[in-house]
């Protein structure tokens, strides 16, 4: 919803955004709320023992200093973040009650009330202040610094409010709050050997490279949460271990599972596989640079020639979702569901390839394990162009290395793509005409007027056009070819009750453990 | 010969220190040529300039090598090895995590692994050339040509998955009573039981087999000792040396080498934090795991060697 306002200052409109209500967030809808999970109630009680994918001397609950899944999932169980990502990618209120924007650049946040942390202390406009402020310590060593760097003034304007200026309009800043690193933390915290916060667990133990315990915070600002007395959780890194550890009944949960594991999990009772449908992709590279096959012909006829069906079934086992030559996903509230679906068409490609004039020269697609399953999914290209006269020849090169002597560089290759907060992130980062990382060396300064336009745009149908714009002109224009998105997948007893997929990452966006109980 | 062992112990102490000192020098310059540092490690793909230098300025990685390698010298002369660069706790509270566990591991399986080896050691000495010398010695050859990630993981699967009668994690939170640990830690001790069974059972029955084919072993045998009576008195203390450093090889391996098994069953012991220390660039932290290991291996061998010596008839006289 949008707002009009004339501020008493006489600054004239307004643009106000309130995230209970905007429509547009509303209207997305969060996916887990309809979940048939919810339909049976919650239980309260239990202990459970959950393993990640990565445990070592680096395990932090320093949230500036998250990098791996399992310290997304550590963190979660002990702060909370102003704004959390929702089922569809939407911002919706954590710590903020509100958040209001002057034309998407100053931005003020209202708090929660009635807030504590663990230790008893309110939640006050000052411990966001540090907590969003210390990123910008380069002393600190954040993570998140250059997402910081757009909060050029963070101050407290009042008891419970924030009010934090930008370099300049970024319509996604709320999402942007809702990322793991931006978690609140008590003001003037510099100890993190335990982690006093907001969040559902309050920390009995945390012991970097061992495990982590958390018990129940009885004091939770959401009503009824979190459902489970205590949370043990360590990571496995082997994961055959991880699955012999699940399949052996010593957890209840494993993280990040292979394709290839789902079928001993789901043979024996008791176990389930849950599917988070998710943003990652390995995407076929066209550098339309390259001396012979940098054109959009040669790319277009590349793309036709992908079979994502059987891609799907035969290298994911059928745990990936159908993409459309675009990096944004089904799920996503800013994907443009009108773009019809590019399908597998030889006759398409052959005539895309004719026009090229490449006719009979060999043409190296560079793969690697790197990117994965780019070596069979060019294997399957090879076969499909051998039918329609293209020549393809696939050059398998180590994964050590790749990303620095490879991709970018090859003319025709792969990469591999994990998701990011917002659009705006991930096509700034991948698809913008200046980008280092532009794949297939795009240019087209009417997508970059786009982009621009978009962040600052704060009428969600609006953006949603804008985006949806750019998603048909990347499909139609750029060199990338996008066939699929990989989904996460986790393994667990069926008695644990609650999960739901957010698309954030695997373990229900890394914040299974606020969520689930235990159904014994 | 108490004036000349002591004078041995001492030599081969500061022998020992000595050697600490280049272990030291060599792991610490290794570790600096290796590719990044902590403050890249530490940031990942974030690792901008600006950001990788403020950080290193904050840990104090400006400075010149070799002056931190003298501070971390002098701490350690001092009783304090510093403190991690990854995570800020001190080197003393992370390795004192984990050396309990692993000194419960390698304590526990040694206790299985000696008896085992040198009764087969032993007996296969005893009736070399028999079926029995020449079973055991197949099976133990065969089990030790098996990687030892094979041999845990099919066990887990037999033993953890299909059987459920044991975890297939060997730690859990809080105390466990006698029972429990034994449940938790049967595979993985197993499995270092059997790898570690044949070097030392078959260094045994070879050291063994030398004394008892000599002359004054004939000897006692025809005045008419007993079997027993001339391999326990006459033949073992003989052959006491070089077993004893096969057992302490042995066990130094178990302290710090079983990053396998740790892996496999999420044991939290010093393999696997010298290999996250070493991952993450963390160098007082790799410093101190192999002062750790190395103070444990000499120490070992001189345990082994004073034992040698004193078991010795000849060398203990002189």
């Amino acid at each position: 919803m949008r707002e009009h306002e004339i501020g008493s200052d006489g600054l004239g409109r307004r643009e106000v955004m309130r995230m209970l209500t905007a429509s547009g967030m509303a209207a997305a809808g969060s996916g887990w709320l309809a979940g048939p999970a919810l339909a049976q109630a919650p239980k309260r009680g239990g202990t459970i023992r959950a393993a990640g994918y990565s445990s070592s001397t680096a395990d932090t609950v320093d949230p500036a200093k998250q990098t791996l899944s399992t310290d997304y999932v550590r963190c979660n169980m002990f702060y909370n973040t102003l704004t959390a990502l929702d089922g569809n990618l939407a911002p919706q209120p954590e710590l903020a009650a509100s958040i209001e924007s002057d034309r998407a650049t100053v931005w003020t946040i209202k708090l929660r009330k009635g807030v504590t942390f663990h230790d008893g202390k309110a939640l006050t406009a000052a411990d966001v202040v540090y907590s969003l402020s210390r990123h910008n310590d380069p002393k600190v060593g954040s993570i998140a610094k250059p997402l910081a760097a757009q909060m050029v003034e963070i101050k407290a304007t009042a008891p419970d409010e924030v009010q934090i200026t930008l370099s300049s309009p970024n319509a996604d800043f709320p999402v942007v709050l809702g990322t793991f690193h931006f978690h609140i933390i008590k003001e003037g915290t510099t100890d993190f050997t335990t982690a006093i916060g907001t969040g559902p667990y309050k920390c009995k133990e945390f012991t970097p490279g061992v495990r982590t315990i958390g018990v129940r915070n009885a004091n939770y600002w959401k009503p009824g949460k979190p459902y489970l007395d205590e949370i043990e959780f360590f990571g496995i890194p082997d994961e055959t271990a991880r699955v012999n550890a699940l399949l052996a009944g010593d957890i209840h949960i494993a993280g990040g599972i292979t394709p290839r594991s789902t079928r001993l999990i789901k043979a024996q009772p008791g176990l389930a596989v849950f599917e988070t449908p998710a943003g990652v992709y390995t995407d076929l590279i066209t550098r339309l640079d390259a001396p012979v096959s940098g054109n959009l012909d040669f790319a277009l006829a590349m793309k036709y020639l992908q079979d994502r069906e059987q891609m799907r079934d035969a290298i994911w086992q059928g745990f990936a979702v159908i993409g459309n030559d675009h990096p944004i996903t089904p799920s996503n509230r800013f994907y443009n569901k009108d773009i019809p679906q590019r399908a597998f068409d030889p006759d398409r490609a052959k005539f895309h390839f004719q026009k090229s004039g490449i006719g009979a020269t060999a043409i190296p697609i560079v793969v690697s394990p790197a990117a994965a399953g780019s070596a069979e999914m060019a294997v399957m290209l090879q076969e499909a162009g051998g039918k329609i006269g293209l020549n393809l020849e696939v050059r398998r090169v180590p994964a050590d290395g790749y990303w620095a002597n490879h991709w970018l560089k090859s003319a025709v290759g792969y990469g591999n793509i994990n998701p990011r907060p917002s659009v705006d992130i991930l096509m700034s980062l991948f698809f913008k005409s200046d980008a280092p990382w532009n794949e297939s060396a795009w240019k087209d300064p009417k997508f970059d007027q786009l982009l621009l336009a978009a962040r600052g745009e704060i009428d969600f149908a609006r953006r949603k056009q804008m985006y949806g714009d750019m998603q048909l002109m990347i499909r139609d224009q750029s060199g990338i070819g996008i066939p699929l998105f990989n989904s996460y997948l986790d393994g667990h007893v069926t008695g644990l009750k609650g999960l739901a997929p957010i698309p954030v990452g695997g373990m229900m966006g890394f914040n299974f453990a606020e969520n689930v109980w235990l159904d014994a | 010969m108490n004036a000349a062992m002591l004078r041995l112990i001492a030599l081969r102490l500061a022998l020992g220190a000595l050697t600490l000192f280049i272990v030291a020098a060599l792991v610490f310059t290794a570790t600096e040529l290796l590719p990044g540092d902590v403050a890249e490690a530490l940031l990942g793909q974030s690792a901008t300039p600006a950001a990788v230098a403020g950080l290193r300025a904050a840990l104090h990685l400006d400075q010149p090598s070799w002056w931190r390698f003298c501070l971390w010298l002098g701490g350690l002369l001092g009783g304090d090895p510093g403190v991690s660069l990854v995570n800020r706790l001190p080197v003393v509270v992370l390795i004192g995590n984990r050396l309990p566990n692993s000194l419960k591991l390698a304590s526990i399986t040694a206790s299985v692994t000696v008896p085992l080896a040198l009764l087969l050691g032993i007996t296969t000495a005893m009736w070399r050339g028999s079926r029995y010398d020449r079973m055991v010695g197949m099976a133990i050859i065969g089990i030790v040509s098996v990687p030892e990630f094979l041999i845990a993981s099919l066990a887990v699967l037999v033993f953890a998955v299909k059987l459920r009668w044991l975890p297939a994690l060997a730690f859990r939170a809080g105390p466990q009573d006698f029972w429990a640990m034994m449940r938790l830690l049967a595979i993985p001790v197993g499995t270092l039981a059997l790898v570690g069974i044949g070097q030392m059972s078959r260094m045994t029955r070879a050291a063994l087999v030398t004394v008892l084919e000599s002359s004054y072993v004939e000897m006692a045998r025809l005045k008419g000792a007993g079997p027993l009576r001339i391999v326990l008195i006459h033949a073992l203390p003989n052959a006491l040396g070089p077993i004893v450093n096969a057992i302490a090889l042995s066990t130094s391996f178990l302290l710090g080498g079983v990053i396998i098994v740790e892996t496999i069953f999420n044991y939290p012991g010093l393999a696997k934090l010298m290999v996250d220390a070493v991952s993450t660039r963390d160098l007082p932290l790799v410093q101190a795991c192999a002062m750790l290991f190395c103070a444990a291996y000499l120490a070992l061998v001189l345990v082994a060697d004073v034992v040698a010596i004193l078991s010795n008839p000849r060398l203990r006289q002189r």
